[in-house]
C-alpha cells in the first residue's frame, strides 16, 4: 500500500475526487440556478441583482458561470465514466475471447478492432452521433464504440500470454468452464495494467465529451455541458475570455488529474512489481 | 579427475573473507559472507550449493556485475596482479573477457538470435582486440574448431536457432575463451542441456583444463556433473561457506553435516526395491493405445501402446525434443491427440467432449513442471486447492476443510492456506501443486518434469512425499523425467522415449542394468558422476 503514496497518486487523485464531489454536490454548491437568465456578459466579481455575487462572471444569456461549471461536472464525470466502463465491458469480454481462444475468434475480432481504429477517433463519433441522434444514451454507445479497440488489444495480448501459462492448463485439467477461466483466472491477473489504462482512457474520453459538446453533438441545449460552453462563448472570446476560460480550465483540470493518477498508478504498480 | 599437482602453483584468484551486503530489510544481512577460496591454474573449483546459496553473487562479485543494492561490504579479491574490488567500471571493461569470462547459463538466450554465430564470436575480438576482420575471422574459425563443433565453416555461419542447445554452449565457451582470460567462470553452464550435450560440454571444458591449463570456476548444483570434473570443492549453504577440500574429500569423507545430507540427496543410481502397494486391486489403471500426435507432417509422438499397473508408476525418461511432454498431454488431454485411445479405469478421455469431459478430467491429475507458473498468482493457495476440490463435487464447507487437511498432508503449516503463492519457495509451491492435483481424488497422477526445478534437498522430499501419498491412496502415477537417477529411485517401470517413440519399455530395473536399446545405454553412459555418488 505505501507504493500507493506518491505526490502523483495523491494530488491526481485529490484533483478527480474533487470534481467527483462537486458533480455530486451540484445543487448544494452552486450559488445559483444554472438555467436562469440574470445579468448577461457580466464580468467575474460583478454582484448579481438579487444578492450574491457572479464569481466567474455570467455568460451571453446572463447565466452564472460558476454554476454552469459545477453542474457541467454531472453529465462529463457521470457519461465518462459510463462510456469508459461500457467499452471496457466490451474490450475486455472480446480480449479475452480472442486472446484465450485464438484461430478465427481472434483473426475475425482482430481485424473488426483494426478496421475501427484505423477511422480518425473524432469522425468515427461525428458519424455514430449523427446516425443516432444527439443523446446522452447515443455519446455512452459512440465512446464504447471508438474505444473498445484499444481496450479489446490490451486485454487480447495479456490473455495470449497468461493462457501458456501452467496455472490455466491447471484449471483446463481440473474441468473448470470455460467462463471461470477467462473471468476468474485471468482477468484478475490483468488488472494491474488495466487500472492505469482504465484511468488515461477516462481523461481521454473526458476530453471527446468536451469536444462533442464543443461540436454541438453533445447533450442538447439548454443543460451546463462543458464543451458546449466553450462553443456558445467562442465567438466572444477575444472581448469575453471569461466565457470560455472556466469550462476550459475544468475539462483540462479533470483530464490532469486522470493523467496524473494514471501516471501515478503505473509508477505505484512498477514499484510494487519490484517489491522496493 | 585429476589429482591435486604435487607442487601448489600461487593462486590466480584469491578470495579473501569476501563479504557482499544486502539491502537492508532483505532476509539475511549477507548474500555471501566471509567467503575465502584459492583458484588455481589448470583447476576446475567447483562451488555447489542449492538456490539461495550465494553461489551466483559470488560470481557476479567476480565479473565485476553485483546487482543494483548489492556492494562489497569486505574482504579482498584478487587476480593476479590485480585488486578486484577497486576496479572502476571502465577497468572493468577491460578485464571481463581479457582476465575473467563467463559461460552462461542458457546459451539460447545469450546469443543474438539475429546474428550468425561466427559474426558473435569475431565481435569480441572487434571490441577488445586489434586484429584485422580477416585475422578475427581466422581466429573465430579456429575457436570452433576447437570447441568440437563439426564442419566449422558451416557452424560459423549459422544462426543461433540453427544449432543444438550443446552447440550453442560451445558458440559461448568460444567466445568466453575468445580473449585467452585468465580465469573462466562456468554458471550452471550446463542445466539447460540434455544429458548427452551436458557429457560433451562437461569433456570439453576438462580438455581445456587440461591442455590450455585453464583455471575454471564451475558453479553448479548438481552434485552428479560435480564428481565428473572437480579438482576441488566449495559448499556453500546460506551465504557461507561450509566445506572446501579436494574432490575426494568432500565427496567420499565429508566432514559438515550439510555436506552430507547434499550428498545424500543425490538420487542414487542403483535402482530402489519397490515393495507392492498393500491392498489394491491388480489391473491396469491407465492404458494406451495407438496414442498419436502429428503437427502438419512433424510427428510429435507415433503411436504408443503402453500399459500402467494399478498403484504402480512408470517413468518416462526421455532427452528435450523427445515426445515425453506431448505424452504427458495427451494424457491429460491438454492438446488434442490425432489418433488412438487414452483409458483411465476403463474411461476413454481421448473421446469425451464438453460436459462429460470436464467431469471425466477429474480421474487423471496433473502436476506441473514450473513451480512459479503453475499456480494463480492472484489466488491465495487454500482457495487454488479448495476449488479443486469443489470440482470434484464437494460442497464450499467440505472443500475448504478438504483443501486445509491437504495442505497439511503435503507439509504445509495451518497457516498456509489463506496466503498467495508469492509467499512461497518452489518446494512449497510444488506441495501446493501435489494437494490441488489430489483435491480432486484422481485415479491417475502426471508428474511432468515435477521435480527437475527443485534443490536436490527439496527434490528428495518431493519425491517422498509422492511415494507416500502412493501406498496411502493407492496412486497410479506417470512420472515424466529427463533424469534417469530420479527415474530409477522411483518408478516401477521406465519407458525410454526418443523422438517421439517409445523405444524401451520394461521394468525400472532391468532398464538401467541390463539395457537393451544402444540409446537408453547411450543415456546411461552419459548421465553425470556414474559410480562416485
Amino acid at each position: 500500500m505505501k507504493h500507493f503514496r506518491r505526490p502523483t497518486v495523491l494530488i491526481g487523485g485529490g484533483i478527480v475526487g474533487f470534481w467527483v464531489l462537486v458533480a455530486l454536490f451540484a445543487p448544494y454548491l452552486a450559488p445559483f440556478d444554472p438555467l436562469k437568465s440574470l445579468t448577461p456578459l457580466a464580468p467575474p466579481g460583478t454582484p448579481a441583482p438579487g444578492g450574491g455575487t457572479f464569481w466567474l462572471g455570467a455568460d451571453l444569456l446572463g447565466r452564472d458561470i460558476l454554476s454552469r461549471v459545477i453542474y457541467g461536472a454531472r453529465p462529463v464525470v457521470a457519461l465518462s465514466t459510463l462510456a469508459t466502463l461500457t467499452a471496457y465491458a466490451v474490450g475486455v469480454s472480446a480480449g479475452l475471447l480472442a486472446g484465450y481462444y485464438g484461430r478465427w475468434i481472434d483473426t475475425g475480432l482482430s481485424f473488426l478492432a483494426n478496421v475501427i481504429l484505423s477511422f480518425p477517433v473524432l469522425v468515427l463519433y461525428i458519424v455514430v452521433i449523427v446516425a443516432l441522434g444527439p443523446s446522452p444514451l447515443n455519446v455512452v454507445i459512440a465512446v464504447t464504440f471508438a474505444s473498445a479497440p484499444a481496450v479489446f488489444r490490451i486485454v487480447r495480448t495479456i490473455a495470449a500470454d497468461l493462457k501458456q501459462r501452467d496455472f490455466i492448463a491447471a484449471a483446463v485439467i481440473q474441468g473448470e468452464s470455460a467462463w471461470r477461466i477467462l473471468f476468474i483466472e485471468i482477468l484478475p491477473n490483468a488488472t494491474g495494467p488495466l487500472t492505469v489504462d482504465f484511468c488515461l482512457r477516462l481523461g481521454y474520453t473526458t476530453i471527446v465529451i468536451g469536444a462533442l459538446g464543443f461540436l454541438g453533438l453533445g447533450l442538447p441545449p439548454p443543460a451546463p455541458d462543458w464543451g458546449g460552453m466553450v462553443n456558445e462563448g467562442r465567438a466572444l472570446a477575444f472581448a469575453f475570455p471569461h466565457l470560455v476560460i472556466f469550462p476550459c480550465l475544468a475539462i483540462s483540470s479533470l483530464v490532469l488529474g486522470l493523467s496524473l493518477l494514471a501516471d501515478g498508478l503505473n509508477e505505484a504498480r512498477d514499484a510494487q512489481s519490484r517489491g522496493s | 579427475m585429476s589429482s591435486q599437482p604435487p607442487i601448489p602453483e600461487p593462486p590466480i584468484l584469491s578470495v579473501k573473507s569476501l563479504s557482499v551486503a544486502l539491502p537492508v530489510g532483505a532476509d539475511r544481512p549477507f548474500a555471501i559472507h566471509d567467503i575465502s577460496l584459492d583458484l588455481r591454474p589448470a583447476e576446475i573449483l567447483c562451488i555447489v550449493g542449492e538456490s539461495g546459496s550465494g553461489k551466483s553473487i559470488l560470481s557476479s562479485t567476480l565479473m565485476g556485475a553485483l546487482p543494483r543494492g548489492l556492494s562489497i561490504h569486505s574482504g579482498g579479491l584478487t587476480l593476479g596482479d590485480i585488486d578486484l574490488t577497486a576496479q572502476s567500471e571502465g577497468a572493468w571493461r577491460t578485464i571481463r573477457g581479457r582476465r575473467v569470462a563467463m559461460i552462461p547459463q542458457e546459451p539460447m538466450a545469450a546469443l543474438n538470435p539475429s546474428a550468425k554465430v561466427g559474426r558473435q564470436i569475431e565481435e569480441v575480438f572487434a571490441i577488445h582486440g586489434d586484429l584485422t576482420p580477416k585475422a578475427r575471422r581466422a581466429e573465430a574459425l579456429r575457436l570452433i574448431q576447437e570447441m568440437h563443433l563439426p564442419d566449422p565453416e558451416r557452424i560459423a555461419a549459422s544462426y543461433p536457432h540453427q544449432l543444438s542447445g550443446g552447440q550453442c554452449q560451445r558458440i559461448c565457451i568460444a567466445m568466453a575463451l575468445a580473449l585467452k582470460p585468465d580465469v573462466l567462470i562456468a554458471d550452471e553452464p550446463t542445466t539447460a542441456l540434455d544429458v548427452t550435450s551436458q557429457a560433451q560440454v562437461l569433456k570439453l571444458i576438462c580438455e581445456l583444463r587440461d591442455v590450455h591449463r585453464q583455471a575454471v570456476l564451475f558453479i553448479t548444483h548438481d552434485l552428479g556433473v560435480v564428481a565428473d570434473i572437480a579438482d576441488r570443492i566449495a559448499v556453500m549453504e546460506k551465504g557461507s561457506l561450509v566445506e572446501v577440500g579436494t574432490a575426494d574429500e568432500i565427496l567420499k569423507r565429508p566432514t559438515q553435516p550439510y555436506t552430507k545430507a547434499l550428498i545424500a540427496a543425490v538420487p542414487s543410481f542403483e535402482p530402489k526395491l519397490r515393495a507392492p502397494v498393500p491392498n489394491t486391486k491388480p489391473g491396469h489403471c491407465l492404458e494406451v493405445e495407438g496414442l498419436a500426435k502429428t503437427y502438419g507432417r512433424t510427428r510429435a509422438l507415433k503411436p504408443a501402446n503402453l500399459t500402467v499397473e494399478r498403484a504402480t508408476t512408470l517413468a518416462v525418461v526421455g532427452e528435450s525434443g523427445s515426445g515425453k511432454s506431448t505424452l504427458a498431454r495427451l494424457l491429460v488431454r491438454l492438446i488434442e491427440p490425432s489418433d488412438g485411445a487414452a483409458l483411465v479405469n476403463g474411461h476413454d478421455l481421448a473421446r469425451l467432449r464438453g460436459t462429460a469431459l470436464r467431469q471425466a478430467r477429474r480421474r487423471i491429475q496433473m502436476i506441473f513442471q514450473d513451480p512459479f507458473g503453475s499456480l494463480n498468482p492472484r489466488r491465495s493457495v487454500g482457495a487454488t486447492v479448495a476449488r479443486a476440490a469443489e470440482l470434484a463435487g464437494c460442497t464450499r464447507q467440505e472443500a475448504q476443510a478438504r483443501a486445509k487437511a491437504l495442505l497439511e498432508r503435503v507439509g504445509l503449516s495451518a497457516t498456509a492456506y489463506a496466503r498467495r503463492p508469492a509467499a512461497f519457495s518452489g518446494g512449497q509451491r510444488q506441495r501446493v501443486g501435489i494437494a490441488r492435483a489430489l483435491a480432486m481424488r484422481p485415479d491417475v497422477l502426471i508428474a511432468d518434469e515435477s521435480v527437475s526445478a527443485l534443490d536436490v534437498s527439496v527434490q528428495a522430499q518431493v519425491l517422498n512425499l509422492l511415494r507416500e501419498l502412493q501406498l496411502e491412496l493407492g496412486l497410479t502415477i506417470v512420472f515424466i523425467t529427463h533424469d534417469l537417477r530420479v527415474a530409477a529411485q522411483i518408478s516401477d517401470r521406465v519407458a525410454v522415449m526418443r523422438s517421439g517413440e517409445i523405444v524401451e519399455l520394461a521394468d525400472t530395473a532391468s532398464v538401467i542394468l541390463n539395457p537393451q536399446h544402444a540409446y537408453t545405454r547411450a543415456l546411461i553412459a552419459a548421465a553425470p558422476g556414474r559410480g562416485a555418488i
